[in-house]
């Protein structure tokens, strides 16, 4: 007999992709998760690809924040993604990218399988709000 | 083996087939307690008990982490496959936590024979230890060579450790008066070795010498009682029970390491395998392992059993209604607790005499 009460919690990785050393709005987002009750982990700034995969598929998170302001998303977020995907673990992962991403390379990002993209002036509350409505379908 | 739901056959299936994400997984149901968890953990346990596990716990800062990373290299340098748990604690207030362990892992980054996992305390009382022991199961069924477990040292936390692993490694940094204080306090029982990290600093010899004075005053009276009724002889564990109650035959070692640098790990590797063939060799291996059994069945049974008392309770009207009646002085808790228990009382003695009554024809 399991009787024990589950205890749910959602689980999501902050992470810094590339050479790209700013990551103010990475601790900004960690610290307004981990308010919201959420388990962040934080991966630490200039992650290759890999390393990020590797992280989202052993924390086993709920939702993959990006935060990218090199200009290289267009290479680096795709390749999470399929690393993702190699591992099984792309379907039940919320992906969310954070930082300077042009307009128009919005609809490839989208396409390759990001969820949302927050732009500067986002406000937290409605980060939070889109992750609470969306992430753990498990 | 217990019935497993089609789902979760699936997960038992391809986590000993070696699929990361379906590890990943399996621990995700042990930390959420996902109806179904105990099932899945209980066809596991027959696949675990290969790897060795080892728990680091010290003060915030003392560089736990780092040192872990620098132990895992080793590790991976040798060939092993490697697990890590990192615990942390997590906000009273909000539940919610932020866990930076991982950064320190650095160095075997990108390596997938290496699993590392984050968890927090998620305001659990008792439960994070049973959470942990159980992903370190996990973990064991999976195929991992070596296990460390991570633990900031900072209340009841350092003690559950000893619940887990085989060899708990005490990590302090030099010059840490306060932490040599907190260590007669507790800690020093539940060392099997002791490590100095930070050992370039100024600092590192007296505190060496103050660790050593204390493991020699606290093994010393020990070794004495427990040698000194029996002769030599006598201190040969019993193979069958391997249960000597103490460590009596081996004496923590001190050992110094800069973690940054990898000085020193190599020594802590060594040391923790020295412990490891000691508690092969003294049967008391056998020992931990029954304590950590007896452990493990004992809070399980208070689990359940508190549970199905609350299931009682709660037909009685829950909790608030009968405090209430026992604030008002309308009744006493100790009447409360007698007619809660009286039921499940009469209905154990029943099932006993049914199985008496069974087995005598």
């Amino acid at each position: 007999m399991s009787t024990d009460h589950a205890q749910r919690a959602t689980r999501c990785l902050v992470a810094k992709v590339g050479l790209d050393g700013h990551d103010r709005g990475a601790h900004v987002i960690a610290r307004a998760f981990r308010d919201a009750g959420f388990e962040v982990i934080y991966s630490g700034l200039h992650r290759a690809p890999e390393e990020i995969v590797q992280a989202a598929v052993q924390e086993d998170v709920d939702v993959l924040g990006i935060s990218i302001l090199s200009g290289a998303h267009n290479t680096l977020i795709p390749k999470v993604i399929e690393g993702l995907q190699s591992y099984d673990a792309f379907e039940d992962t919320l992906i969310l990218v954070g930082g300077i991403i042009p307009e128009e390379d919005k609809p490839q990002l989208e396409e390759a399988g990001v969820d949302a993209i927050f732009g500067p002036g986002t406000s937290i509350e409605a980060t939070v709000e889109f992750v609470r409505e969306h992430a753990g379908s498990e | 083996m217990a019935d497993l739901s089609e789902a979760n056959a699936r997960l038992y299936e391809s986590l000993l087939e070696g699929d990361h994400a379906a590890l990943a997984r399996v621990i995700t149901k042990i930390e959420n307690r996902t109806p179904g968890y105990r099932e899945l953990l209980a066809a596991l346990h027959a696949e675990t008990g290969s790897a060795s596990v080892v728990g680091v716990t010290g003060s915030p800062g003392t560089g736990k982490s780092t040192l872990v990373d620098s132990l895992t290299k080793q590790y991976r340098e040798a060939g092993e496959t490697v697990g890590v748990i990192a615990v942390d604690p997590s906000s009273p207030y909000t539940g919610g936590s932020v866990l930076g362990d991982r950064i320190r892992m650095g160095s075997t980054a990108g390596d997938m024979d290496v699993f590392v996992r984050s968890m927090s305390a998620r305001g659990r009382l008792g439960g994070l230890s049973m959470a942990t022991a159980d992903a370190v199961k996990a973990l064991d069924a999976f195929g991992k060579d070596r296990i460390i477990v991570e633990t900031v040292g900072a209340g009841q936390n350092e003690v559950d450790i000893v619940e887990t692993a085989e060899t708990v490694a005490v990590v302090v940094q030099p010059g840490s008066g306060d932490d040599i204080q907190l260590l007669k306090a507790g800690i020093l029982e539940i060392g099997d070795l002791f490590v100095v990290n930070k050992a370039d600093k100024d600092e590192t010899a007296g505190t060496v010498a103050d660790l050593e004075t204390m493991i020699h005053m606290d093994a010393s009276p020990t070794a004495g009682l427990s040698t000194g009724h029996h002769g030599p002889s006598a201190a040969e564990p019993d193979p069958e029970d391997g249960d000597t109650g103490d460590d009596s035959g081996w004496t923590p070692p001190v050992i110094e390491t800069v973690a940054t640098t990898g000085e020193g790990v190599d020594d802590l590797r060594a040391a923790l395998d020295d412990h490891q063939q000691y508690l092969v060799d003294s049967g008391e291996a056998a020992g931990r392992r029954r304590r950590q059994a007896e452990t493990e069945i004992r809070r399980l049974l208070r689990t359940d059993l508190g549970e199905l008392a609350e299931g009682v309770l709660d037909r009685r009207g829950g909790i608030e209604a009968v405090a209430s009646q026992v604030a008002r002085r309308e009744t006493d808790p100790y009447t409360v607790v007698e007619e809660l228990v009286d039921p499940l009382e009469s209905a154990v003695e029943e099932s006993l005499a049914a199985e008496s009554e069974a087995s005598e024809k």
